[in-house]
């Protein structure tokens, strides 16, 4: 794709930013709103973390040693949440902020004020949620999925807190994305058509409206135990003639599409990234773009593959199993894609194109586990075990995270204008690489030998793996801050970038300066 | 801002709220769908009008009756038989017998299961305790009557039906109005109810 600006000179923007820390409070600037995203994603990466390594450390060895079982439900359950819609989500929203209106050639976002909004009500939920930990009784403790009964009629009273950081965590979801879709819907450069837009936009677009579809639906979850746990409702209890299933059906018809919401802004990301580093135009792009939509269609419709053990009848249990099997099409589709543009490509190994393809194969081994899990009588046998925890792990720790790991190499010269340290850079993609696969990849097999998940002791027979699979951890767990190390490094100084950063990269972004001024694209490009 | 952003903004906010109210009519269109169905072993709670469903010459059928008690509920509950043989287009009425064991007044409702969840669209109930709400005074005792009959559609591979109750202590949810599918007018349960 290639672009010509109208107006090179960037003398006579009337303002900068403002001085101090009103700054970041009063911003309306889709850059340093994409900034505080990415910050604030990365803070709870690290707590949320913390959380993972009190679990492993309790894991090390069979036996209570560190922790209470009941504090142990609770680091496992902030674990999740804070993973899931504190670093992941955030991450890809800050991510969409600081590129997509570069890449469709728009000066900001379409609504800046509900953009700082939709980000400033983000600190306040965890606040929230983290505040439980410090309230009578604890905090949450019955794991990200919060299945009724146990997150109604058994749930400690801090449950109502947890109740109202979702609401508000998905209000600042639906903010954001209505955001990005009118954003891109309605602000897009002259030229631009849809068929044109780089891939990490249309990955984000399809990401929007699943999160419009289905963040409301957790609200109404939510909400409806919020209502029988303090208005008298039986939504989910049996006795007053609710059914406790009745929530993993809504549960799930939200989580599923959730767990693409954290995957497709990667699959955009991953071939930008791969593109440029083979020093070829991608391979099949419109079959991407089919790939991703069908992707998300598709995932409306194959929730119930995480209740195959509830006592579905078997039609469903045939339906849902075939179903999922069916997203692999397209997630093949992908992946031969990535594979093909590399073939032959002049490759060279950045630290970006280093997360990239360790996202290609270790999301693949991701996918893989998952056809197995939607072998219904299979998924009998691993349905919570320790297998579950691999296959999720390795589709967003290795898929998710590091697909925003490689985009933050890759776009930080653009941010801050200067070249992050290679030899650094490598070293902690090789420290992650290694971290993460002696973590999770033994958890495999002692799921598959039975070891059951959400427990803080276990049988002796799994004593050998889990001790490996601790010390993976706490070495994945350093080696980020020397990320954070990295990323500080780059902003305060570092070999100035070009403006096309990589040898031939393409998209909008590469056309203005490194860093990016702070208003880009006040007179829209024009796109051939 | 253009009309274009504004319209987008319009619609996208009326997809937020149709979902958000979709997530609710999930509830009844769950319930809808099973009951339809059959599928997750739900019954109706209330009697079914049933005329003409009585035949003569009706096969026979093994029914098992299973109760439970739900968490720390103490009443005692049990059915009168554990098995009965019954013919498809009979009427046969089955009791449970409970006793509150405590020294308290207390709420009880009875929530009933089918097995296999395709017989449940096929088993109809004139009467039945698990209509209503039981009240038991401390230490009292009583029969719960439950008359039911199986349409002839009854699948025939099916010869064996397990009809289970499980038992909740709803005293303190007492005030508030049981809603689902209670039927307010239907008052047989208690002209049954014998005192023993
Ligand atoms: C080919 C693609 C995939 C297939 C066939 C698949 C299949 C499955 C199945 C069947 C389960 C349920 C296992 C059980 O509980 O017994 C599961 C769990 C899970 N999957 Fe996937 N999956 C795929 C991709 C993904 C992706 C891309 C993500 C996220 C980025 C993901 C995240 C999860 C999570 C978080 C769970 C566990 C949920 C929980 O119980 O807490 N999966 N997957
Ligand atoms: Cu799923």
């Amino acid at each position: 794709m290639s672009a010509v600006i109208e107006s090179h000179n960037h003398d006579d923007h009337h303002h900068g930013p403002t001085k101090g820390l009103t700054r970041w409070l009063y911003t309306t600037n889709h850059k340093d709103i994409g900034s505080l995203y990415l910050w604030f994603s990365f803070a709870m990466f690290l707590i949320g973390g913390a959380m993972a390594l009190v679990i492993r450390a309790e894991l090390f060895q069979p036996g209570m040693q560190i922790v209470e079982p009941e504090f142990y439900n609770q680091m496992l359950t902030l674990h999740g949440l804070i993973m899931v819609f504190g670093a992941v989500m955030p991450a890809f929203v800050g991510l969409a902020n600081w590129l997509v209106p570069m890449m469709v050639g728009a000066p900001d976002m379409a609504l800046p004020r509900m953009n700082n909004l939709s980000f400033w009500i983000l600190p306040f939920a965890f606040l929230v949620l983290l505040s439980s930990l410090f309230m009578e009784g604890g905090a949450p403790n019955f794991g990200w999925t919060f299945y009724a009964p146990l997150s109604t009629t058994y749930a400690p009273p801090s449950v109502t807190f947890f109740i109202f950081s979702v609401h508000i965590m998905g209000a600042s979801s639906i903010m954001g994305s209505i955001n990005v879709i009118v954003t891109i819907m309605n602000m897009r450069a002259p030229g631009m058509t849809l068929m044109k837009m780089p891939l990490f936009v249309w990955s984000w677009l399809i990401t929007a409206y699943l999160l419009i579809a289905v963040m409301p639906v957790l609200a109404g979850a939510v909400t409806m135990m919020l209502m029988d746990i303090h208005f008298g409702t039986s939504f989910f209890n049996a006795a007053g003639g609710g059914d406790p299933v009745l929530f993993q059906h809504i549960f799930w018809f939200f989580g599923h599409p959730e767990v693409y919401i954290m995957i497709l802004p990667a699959f955009g990301i991953a071939s930008h990234i791969i593109e440029t580093f083979s020093r070829k135009q991608l391979f099949g792009y419109a079959s991407m773009v089919w790939a991703m939509a069908s992707i998300a269609i598709l995932s409306f419709v194959v929730w119930a593959h995480h209740m195959f053990t509830v006592g579905l009848p078997l039609a469903a249990e045939l339906f849902f199993m075939w179903a999922t099997m069916l997203i692999a099409v397209p997630t093949g589709v992908k992946v031969f894609n990535w594979v093909t543009t590399m073939f032959k490509g002049s490759i060279t190994y950045e630290t970006p194109m280093l997360f990239a393809i360790a996202f290609v194969v270790l999301f693949t081994i991701g996918g893989f586990s998952g056809l197995m899990l939607a072998i219904t009588p299979a998924d009998f046998q691993y349905h919570d075990t320790y297998f579950v925890v691999a296959h999720f792990h390795y589709v967003l720790v290795p898929g998710s995270i590091f697909s925003i790991m490689a985009a933050v190499y890759y776009w930080i010269p653009k941010w801050t204008g200067n070249m992050y340290d290679e030899r650094l850079g490598k070293l902690h993609f090789w420290l992650s690489f290694i971290g993460v696969n002696v973590t999770f990849f033994p958890q495999h097999w002692i799921g598959l030998a039975g070891m059951p998940r959400r427990i803080p002791d276990y049988a002796l027979q799994f004593a050998d793996w889990n001790m490996i699979s601790s010390v993976g951890a706490f070495l994945f767990g350093a080696s980020q801050i020397l990320f954070l190390f990295i990323v500080l490094k780059t902003v305060m100084g570092g070999k100035k970038a070009t403006p096309e950063v990589w040898e031939g990269s393409r998209g909008l972004e590469w056309t203005v300066e490194s860093p990016a001024p702070y208003h880009t694209f006040t007179t829209p490009p024009k796109v051939n | 801002m253009n009309e274009g952003s504004k319209k987008t903004i319009r619609t996208l906010c009326f997809a937020v709220l149709g979902m958000f109210t979709f997530s609710f009519a999930l509830v009844p269109l769950y319930n809808v769908f099973c009951e339809v169905t059959g599928l997750n072993g739900k019954i109706e709670l209330r009697a079914t009008n049933v005329k003409n469903i009585e035949i003569d010459n009706g096969r026979d059928v093994s029914v098992q009756f299973v109760s439970h008690n739900n968490e720390e509920m103490p009443w005692t509950f049990k059915p009168s038989e554990d098995n009965i043989q019954i013919k498809t287009g009979k009427y046969h009425t089955a009791t449970f017998y409970v006793k509150n064991t405590t020294n308290k007044k207390m709420v009880a409702q009875a929530i009933p299961s089918v097995a296999p969840s395709n017989a449940a669209a096929h088993l109809k109930k004139l009467e039945c305790f698990c209509f209503e709400q039981q009240e038991l005074a401390p230490g009292e005792e009583a029969l719960l009557p439950v008359r039911l009959i199986f349409d002839d559609e009854l699948p025939s591979s099916i010869n064996s039906v397990v009809l289970s109750y499980t038992i909740f202590d709803v005293t303190d949810y007492n005030d508030v109005e049981f809603t689902q599918h209670h039927n307010d007018d239907h008052h047989a349960g208690h002209e049954m109810e014998p005192s023993i």
